[in-house]
């Protein structure tokens, strides 16, 4: 009887693992894998991209980090005083499952940093960074 | 069996005092404008900024500010169209001359009718309530812009706006 339901527990945390593993954020990967036609991803070129100071968008904000901080695994906060929750899925839970949210923060603020929208490549980069922290 | 008379009488004072103070701050008094609650305008409007109360700018402004999203001072806020629409209903609902005007009364004097103000940092009552706080203070690294409301109303978040 134990048994039995040490069993159902183990097909159950199995089947949760393999939602998450398919879930949005792989969808999300997955689909700017295909649209970059990329070879891959790398969390350092992620990474890069995070703390590199770009002089195409304002000035006010160069780099990602402007708002998000140094530590992807600490608090952020905007310009106007309003805190931002840690990058890193290992603090925030919840971040990056609701792809409509993902592409619209990522048009903001590529915008807003680099001046221009980022490419499929450079998000997925990015992400892959992001989920790594 | 004795009965504690003075704490029994102290917590009812303290308990009267802070239905006084609700009260007044209920009433409409300037130290209090209801806060968003949707949590649509929460996530949409309160995460560049605080989210701010409605009935701090009449409809006419919330009409104007809504369409023009894409250039927000200076920023993209742009959201589609239904989800627009959605806050748009929210902010006009409780606006300033409307829902939320017994927030509103002395905050908004002074607008001209039909005007569309799109700060609350240029209301000339506003204006008038900070024109103490000196220069240095705005531009300390903490507050940076007169719309961080919260880095000196701590309880902004909450509605309320005293020191
Ligand atoms: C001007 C401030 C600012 C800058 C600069 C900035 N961000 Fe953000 N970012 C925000 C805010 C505000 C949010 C939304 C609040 C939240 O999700 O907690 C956000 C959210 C995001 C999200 C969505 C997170 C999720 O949970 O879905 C992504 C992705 C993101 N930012 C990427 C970037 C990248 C990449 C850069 C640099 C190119 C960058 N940000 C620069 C302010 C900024
Ligand atoms: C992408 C970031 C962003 C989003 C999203 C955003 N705002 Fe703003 N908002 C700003 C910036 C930047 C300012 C200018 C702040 C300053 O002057 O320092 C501003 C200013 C304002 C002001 C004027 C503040 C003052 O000075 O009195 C109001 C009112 C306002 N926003 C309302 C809204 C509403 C309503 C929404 C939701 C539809 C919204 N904002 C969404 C970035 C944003
Ligand atoms: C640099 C600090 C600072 C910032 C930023 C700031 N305020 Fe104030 N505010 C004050 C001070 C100081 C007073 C005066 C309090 C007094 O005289 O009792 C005040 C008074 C007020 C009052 C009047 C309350 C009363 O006592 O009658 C309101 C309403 C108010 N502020 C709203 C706002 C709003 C809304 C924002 C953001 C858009 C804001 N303030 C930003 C410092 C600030």
């Amino acid at each position: 009887m134990k048994n039995r339901f040490a069993v159902t527990l183990g097909i159950a945390a199995m089947a949760v693992s393999t939602a998450i593993l398919a879930g949005p954020r792989e969808d999300l990967l997955a689909q700017y894998a295909t649209t970059a036609k990329s070879a891959g991803f790398s969390a350092a070129r992620g990474e890069t991209l995070h703390t590199q100071n770009f002089s195409g968008g304002k000035p006010d904000t160069p780099s990602c980090t402007s708002c998000h901080g140094k530590d992807a695994r600490s608090a952020g906060k905007t310009l106007t005083g309003k805190v931002i929750k840690p990058l890193a899925v290992s603090m925030t839970p919840t971040r990056y499952t609701d792809p409509a949210k993902v592409e619209k923060w990522f048009k903001r603020n590529c915008t807003e940093v680099l001046g221009r929208e980022c490419t499929p490549q450079e998000k997925g980069d990015w992400l892959t960074f992001a989920l790594g922290q | 069996m004795r009965i504690p008379y003075r704490p029994l009488a102290l917590a009812l004072l303290t308990l009267s005092f802070a239905a006084i103070v609700l009260d007044r701050a209920q009433a409409g008094d300037s130290h209090f404008f209801a806060p968003v609650t949707d949590p649509v305008v929460k996530e949409e409007c309160g995460s560049c900024h605080l989210a701010f109360a409605p009935s701090m700018l009449p409809a006419s402004s919330w009409q104007r500010m809504m369409g023009e999203l894409d250039n927000h001072f200076g920023d993209n806020a742009s959201v589609d169209a239904a989800t627009a629409e959605k806050i748009t209903r929210y902010l006009v609902a409780n606006a300033g001359d409307a829902g939320g005007k017994r927030y509103s009364s002395k905050l908004l004097k002074g607008v001209a009718v039909g005007s569309a103000p799109q700060r609350i940092t240029e209301l000339p009552r506003w204006v008038r309530e900070h024109r103490k706080v000196p220069d240095w203070e705005w531009r300390h690294k903490d507050v940076r812009t007169k719309a961080n409301c919260a880095a000196c109303h701590t309880d902004a978040e909450q509605g309320y706006y005293d020191e």
